[in-house]
């Protein structure tokens, strides 16, 4: 329960932070710190069990399916990083109270910063490795926010998602990583995966789990050749950098690898790679660092070293360079955040970070100039601090590696690498560190710098203190102060298989290290006084500046996303219908390929001259359609053929019913394209070319004749299906002898329900689609004829009226056992309205003709909703039909079943909807009339 | 013999909002506030009718309601079970919020904003309750036609150049639904699923040809409803030019492919069905890596904030097919899982990505440097937060979902495909959000800005991203639950006893 508040009570905070800040900087900074103090304390408590080498692990279930608990644990690695991240955090929020301006927003920063807090604890403190990586993920997160505190400096925008792309994207494999862990161990939990090193070890899947794990620890400890996101990551204000970007984020990734390195180490792959990792970035880094200008840039990169130190010492993975790498991430912590502060201290006091025009400030910031020297000399690797003793570890074992190593068989020829590239690195270490002290301290005291220096307030450099007085104090007496401690803290790393006892000292006799750290030192200050000279060297040579380089992939890749969008995606319709209908085609010929060819066995009817005609009518009406396409209307008259054959075949073929429904629907879908012609251009130009035309020609042919095959597939097969129960129930059950009339109003009426809801939907459509607009075509459409309205087609009509009508009613009674119903009904009564408005113009038909036709759409299918809801009243399902006996007086019995009553509702729909249809359109052409006059006035 | 019980709730969620509509339009033009008390009151009454389904299936009984009482396979038929009761209820809350978020003004554009939203959710409702196949095709319909006039709703020429897309290459999907849905019935002689199941196993070698090229061709439908590659192209711009209220409710339209492909892969063309045995086994994992490596390109080449949302939507589908692709109850548990993560954060981002585009002034939803927004710190965090959990980082829904996925797809062949397609996809999106984000919140101009966000309209968002946060709270119970309905999905065999058993 302590770990689990430890971790949460940063996240907690978060808001009051934020909100304190709404009344007093000092009120977000009191939050701020009262957190971070009580989570050392809930820390304390535990110390001293954690000490006497227990364990703690506590677990609440999350997600079992995954293995996703929410589960902490407790040990001495564990407890080392949550004291570097309380501590070292409880610094940085005084130092940050003196290092923000007014102008900087303190509670977003705070909330950022206790958000990161929180993510940290979170990823050293979980026993589950999914948990780890998810926390993971989220320091990424507020780094990236963090690195954009000063969101209007363009590099910090640019290096904040550098930060976030780098980081995150190593997040990403070292989620694959633990999923792949899983897969080996068949757990999450630290527990048994600590536990479960050789089988992990000798699985298929090491190799693979070892990458995704170890790109995850590079990527955040900023290995080589993924360091680059660091320096520019020193745009964020300095307490970010002191706290994240040296002394603990940036340790997730040495901490990942402690943390595995029971069960993942032991493997000559483990060796090369994280030694091969860790020499490179060390000696690289150290070199880089002495040659950066700016105080913070050089600090980035001799943090960069040192991580490469400690990678190098778990990749090496002895019992002693594994202790060496802990004690070395102890040290890390205190000397490198000191440093940080006094750089930062030295910008905030002088308004700049240049070593070049940085000079004499022994004499203005006296205070900070001790405690800077101090931290240098522990940066340095000088006797009597603490970054000296782990170095002398670190090159023990370097040295000892030369001597023998199990992985390297010829290690006589080649080991001798080991303690050169350390050494090597030690002497650019010890150069920097007097760079940065010799430059910014000593020589004539500067004059033209951007503010007058002088120290900072006792806030802001007690921090300082506080740390340094930590280094000395470790490398002084070591064995009181170091010892238990790091013994604790190493064992989990080690897999609790450590020496008797540590035996720190800062004197181990003439040893070999001994010597590489007097070389080092003496050539470091060496090379310290021609830095100069080597640096012009260093211009020559050709740089790969990994910022920039890696900038350049992500806008290639950002131009090749969109190339490649452009390539296959050019907004052309006609492409997209060409993609559409070829994958179409594709899957039914994918059915061909692997069947083969299956025509039916029904028996075929022999075809007689009289049908031969009309089919081939039939075909020729459809070639002429697709032959005069570029003529709207000349095509539309051929499809009209098409239309009126298909009604013809149904009567031949004795379907009288259903040869009324596609005759009427014919004439109103013709009367309707018409109408929508009327604005339209009259032809089409011709746009594409025969390459174009032929690839058309390819897809619509392939298409036509893939369905041609599946008609002919199922007319040619006789399958017993639900119509046969249609058939036989119509009368029976349905109450009807016209069978579609009956599937119509009750077997489907539900589908008939809905479909009118579209009939009605369609009309609205129409109307949201033309209220307002204007035709896109104004020049290119049909002339109006000179007489508008012919009076014998005026007449003619007018009279037709009534009697339509009264066909339409008749049709609608006899509906339900003779061919017709509300549906057709409903269009033999549109074809007679509709007429008068071709016959007699809106004007005339609107001023006679004054329903409300959205409202009667809207009645037609409430009363068809309705009669399906009137069956709950005798507890039947929804549309279930019923018929009511009625005894009128003096007519004798009546039947009036439920159908009829949604037959009307369908019948007021299909009036309602197509007449608004067609009358919108015709307004629409009005309106054009009407612009067409405008026009001509002009 | 007893009397069968009917469970009239089952069509609550068809009815009622077809009902409010009609009054809408029975209201007329000038009573707003009829209308969207109509609205309001239809989706409420919807969203209880869903929940209450919801309970109901939760232990495992599969309810079916034969429309007009006649046998099965006859009649219409509606079948509840556990995976149309959380999609049904997944589509009411969001039509709640979609529709609170369209009251706070975008519903004065025209008439007919109420009137065509609940006839929206009317046919998605009835797209995921409906057990016949010709019914499917008439709620799509319902939902298609309304999804055209939506898309033209509040005028402009992008909206009328995306809604045409949108119409004509859906109108093809349906010509190509009824052929396909003609094939199928010619050769099963049968509509309704759980009988066309039955059916499918015992068609013979003669017509094997003749069920699989009708099976291809309504995958094919279903896939571009889904939006998947190469069929996804009517999207983008369709969705990246409607109004905010109507892009979020379009949020779940691609689920309703998805789903269609779900029920129908697992139902009818599933294990043990003769010739269509495991039909899109080998073809749609490999289509949804398709898909979500296209989508995840064009999020990453997108310039505009709203276009990038709607490629995550087509990215977020590649995402789903993956795990449904998988074809085991695992890979459909974290797919479920993850669908309702994606349709909620996509119908956020949307509704978010209007306020932000109203705040900026000229500079619109452009991903280009543009005004100081007037709730700009608001508005980021709410980005943020939004971004992380569709982007798939932990702690959020989007990442769980991810990791279902992920673990159900070890251990089978399609293992390193899988994961790499997957988490490099993850790792463009996070580049991807992360440019926007700057360049949205960070760098800014000295242009004039727009108008501050009413506070009103925070609610939906905030409804959203809570709904989510507890998505990822209680992740545990309800992957559990996601487990259950993925299992009775796969068990076919007690759907079709539902539904054929009842009747006869």
């Amino acid at each position: 329960m302590t770990m689990l508040l430890i971790v949460l009570l940063p996240f907690l905070a978060i808001g009051p932070v934020w909100f304190a800040a709404r009344f007093s900087r000092n009120a977000s900074f009191y939050v701020a710190a009262t957190t971070t103090g009580l989570g050392l304390g809930l820390l304390a408590s535990l110390v001293p069990e954690v000490m006497a080498g227990n364990v703690f692990v506590d677990s609440w279930p999350w997600i079992e399916r995954i293995g996703l608990n929410i589960a902490f644990r407790m040990d001495g690695l564990a407890m080392l990083f949550c004291i570097l991240i309380l501590g070292i955090g409880l610094m940085v929020v005084i130092y940050a109270k003196f290092y923000l301006t007014e102008d900087d927003p303190i509670g977003p920063f705070y909330a950022m910063l206790m958000t990161f807090m929180g993510a940290m604890l979170g990823v050293v403190t979980s026993e589950n490795l999914l948990l780890l990586a998810m926390f993971w993920e989220l320091t990424s997160i507020s780094s990236f926010l963090l690195i954009g505190y000063w969101r209007h400096l363009p590099a910090a925008r640019q290096g904040a998602r550098l930060a976030l792309m780098i980081t995150g994207s190593g997040g990403l494999f070292l989620l694959a990583g633990v999923l792949l862990l899983q897969e080996i161990t068949g757990s999450l939990e630290l527990s048994v995966v600590l536990a479960s090193g050789p089988q992990i070890l000798d699985h298929d899947l090491y190799w693979a789990a070892l990458i995704c794990v170890l790109m995850g620890a590079f990527t955040k400890s900023a290995q080589f050749p993924f360091h680059f996101w660091l320096p520019n990551a020193m745009t964020a204000p300095t307490p970010v950098s002191a706290y994240l970007h040296s002394a603990t984020m940036v340790k997730a990734g040495v901490f990942l690898l402690a943390r595995l390195h029971p069960a993942m180490s032991g493997s000559p792959e483990w060796f090369f790679l994280v030694t091969g990792a860790g020499l490179t970035t060390l000696a690289f880094a150290a070199y880089v660092a002495l040659f950066k200008h700016d105080l913070k840039g050089l600090l980035a990169y001799s943090t960069i070293s040192h991580l490469g130190i400690i990678t190098a010492c778990l990749g090496m993975s002895t019992k002693w360079a594994t202790i060496a790498a802990v004690f070395h991430i102890m040290n890390h912590a205190a000397f490198k955040a000191s440093l940080f502060m006094s750089a930062g201290i030295v910008d905030h006091e002088c308004g700049t970070r240049d070593a070049r025009l940085l000079s004499g400030l022994r004499h203005s910031m006296p205070i900070t100039f001790g405690l800077a020297t101090l931290g240098a000399l522990a940066m340095g690797g000088a006797p009597f601090f603490n970054g000296f003793l782990s170095k002398e570890m670190f090159f023990k074992e370097a040295y000892t590696l030369s001597q023998a190593h199990p992985y390297w068989p010829d290690a006589e020829y080649w080991a001798w690498i080991f303690p050169v590239v350390a050494t090597v690195g030690g002497l650019f270490s010890v150069a920097y560190s007097v760079r940065f002290i010799h430059d910014v301290f000593f020589g004539p005291e500067a004059h033209d710098l951007p503010k007058h220096p002088h120290d900072p307030p006792f806030g802001m450099w007690l921090p300082v203190a506080i740390l340094v007085a930590v280094c000395v104090v470790v490398g002084v007496v070591p064995m009181y102060t170091a010892e238990s401690f790091l013994y604790a803290t190493a064992s989990p790393v080690t897999g609790y298989d450590m020496p008797e006892a540590l035996h720190l000292h800062w004197w181990h006799g003439l040893v070999p290290e001994l010597y590489m750290t007097l070389v080092a030192i003496a050539a470091g200050i060496g090379v310290y006084t021609q830095w100069k000279k080597i640096a012009a060297i260093g211009d020559k040579l050709p740089t790969i500046v990994g910022k920039d380089f890696f900038e350049s992939f992500i806008e290639m890749l950002i131009e090749g996303a969109r190339a490649l969008d452009r390539l296959v995606d050019n907004q052309s319709l006609q492409r997209y219908m060409a993609y559409t209908i070829s994958f179409a085609t594709l899957a039914g010929f994918m059915a061909y390929i692997e069947e083969g060819w299956q025509s039916g066995t029904g028996v075929q009817t022999p075809a007689s001259l009289v049908s031969l005609v009309p089919v081939i009518l039939l075909i020729a009406g459809a070639f002429m359609t697709d032959f005069f396409q570029r003529k709207r209307l000349v095509s539309l008259i051929f499809m009209s053929v098409v239309g009126l054959i298909v009604s013809l075949m149904f009567i031949y073929f004795s379907a009288p019913d259903l040869g009324l429904t596609q005759i009427s629907v014919e004439v109103v879908t013709v009367l309707l394209l018409l109408l929508a012609l009327f604005v339209l251009p009259q032809w089409n130009p011709v746009e594409s070319g025969w390459l174009r035309r032929s690839r058309d020609i390819l897809v619509a042919a392939s298409a036509g004749i893939g369905v041609g095959a599946l008609a002919w597939g199922v007319m040619t097969r006789q399958q017993q299906t639900i119509a046969d129960y249609y058939l036989a129930e119509s009368l029976p059950k349905g109450g009807g002898t016209n069978v579609v009339n009956v599937i119509l109003v009750d077997f489907r009426g539900f589908d008939t329900m809905g479909e009118v809801s579209v009939l009605a939907l369609a009309s609205v459509g129409i109307i949201v689609m033309l209220t307002g607009k204007k035709p896109l075509y104004p020049n290119q459409v049909m002339p109006f004829p000179e007489e508008r309205f012919p009076l014998m087609l005026t007449s003619v009509t007018r009279v037709l009226v009534p009697t339509a009508l009264l066909v339409a009613f008749y049709i609608f009674m006899r509906g339900h056992n003779l061919p017709g119903g509300g549906f057709i009904a409903g269009l033999v009564a549109v074809v007679a309205l509709a007429m008068q408005f071709v016959a007699s113009g809106l004007d005339w038909t609107k001023g006679r003709f004054k329903l409300d036709l959205v409202r009667l759409s809207a009645i037609g299918v409430l009363l068809a909703v309705g009669t399906g809801l009137a069956a709950f009243v005798w507890g039947r399902p929804f549309l279930t039909s019923g018929m009511l006996h009625l005894h009128p007086p003096g007519i004798g019995e009546v039947h009036i079943a439920s159908a009829m009553a949604f037959d009307t509702g369908v019948f007021l729909v299909v009036v309602g909807s197509l007449v608004l249809i067609i009358r919108r359109l015709s307004r629409y052409q009005q309106t054009m009339e009407v612009q067409d006059k405008a026009g001509g006035n002009e | 013999m007893t009397e069968p019980v009917f469970y009239h709730w089952m069509v609550a969620p068809v009815v009622i909002p077809l009902v409010a509509a009609m009054c809408c339009l029975l209201a007329g033009k000038s009573l707003l506030s009829v209308r969207r008390l109509l609205g309001l009151g239809g989706i409420t009454a919807s969203l209880a009718a869903a929940i209450y389904m919801f309970v109901m299936a939760w232990d495992g009984t599969i309810f079916t309601y034969g429309l007009g009482e006649w046998p099965m396979p006859y009649g219409i038929v509606f079948v509840l079970d556990r995976l149309s009761a959380t999609m049904v209820l997944l589509t009411n809350v969001l039509a709640l919020f979609a529709y609170l978020y369209g009251l706070s003004g975008d519903d004065e554009e025209g008439a007919f904003f109420h009137f065509l939203f609940l006839m929206q959710i009317t046919g998605i409702n009835g797209a995921f309750l409906t057990g016949d196949m010709f019914n499917l095709f008439v709620f799509f319909e319902i939902l298609l036609l309304t999804a055209y006039v939506l898309a033209v709703y509040g005028g402009g020429a992008d909206r009328l150049k995306g809604g045409m897309r949108y119409v004509f290459l859906n109108l093809i999907g349906s010509a190509l639904f009824l052929i396909g849905v003609g094939v199928l019935y010619g050769i099963t002689g049968t509509l309704n699923m759980a009988d066309m199941a039955v059916k499918a196993a015992q068609v013979g070698p003669g017509d094997a040809m003749m069920l699989k090229a009708g099976a291809f061709l309504m995958m094919v439908v279903f896939s571009m409803k889904a939006a998947i590659f190469p069929l996804y192209f009517w999207l983008p711009k369709a969705y990246a030019s409607v109004t905010a209220p109507v892009a979020a409710i379009y949020a779940i339209m691609t689920k309703v492919g998805v789903y269609a492909l779900i029920r129908t892969t697992i139902l009818i063309f599933g294990d043990d069905r003769g010739f269509v045995t495991g039909l899109l086994d080998d073809y749609l994992l490999p289509l949804a890596l398709l898909t979500l490596v296209m989508g995840t390109i064009g999020v990453a080449a997108a310039r505009s904030l709203r276009l990038m949302v709607a490629y995550m939507v087509i990215a977020s589908v590649g995402t789903i097919l993956v795990g449904v692709g998988l074809y085991t109850p695992d890979g459909l548990s974290g797919s479920l899982y993850y669908m309702v993560h994606s349709t909620l954060i996509s119908a956020g981002l949307f509704l978010l990505a209007d306020m932000i585009l109203n705040e900026r002034g000229g500079s619109k939803d452009r991903l280009e440097p543009g005004p100081v927004m007037p709730n700009i710190v608001l508005l980021g965090m709410t980005f943020m937060i939004a971004m992380i959990i569709a982007a798939g980082l932990p702690p959020m829904s989007g990442f769980l979902g991810k990791v279902f996925i992920l673990s159900a797809a070890a251990d089978t062949r399609w293992h390193e495909l899988a994961w790499i397609v997957m988490l490099t996809g993850s790792f463009f999106t996070l580049v991807a959000a992360a440019r926007a984000g700057s360049m949205l919140f960070w760098k800014t101009n000295t242009a004039p800005a727009g108008e501050r966000t009413r506070a009103q309209r925070y609610l939906p968002v905030a409804g959203i991203l809570l709904v989510l946060l507890l998505w990822v709270g209680f992740a545990g119970p309800i992957s559990e639950h996601m487990d259950r309905t993925a299992a009775q999905a796969f068990e076919t065999s007690n759907y079709i006893q539902a539904v054929m058993g009842g009747g006869q």
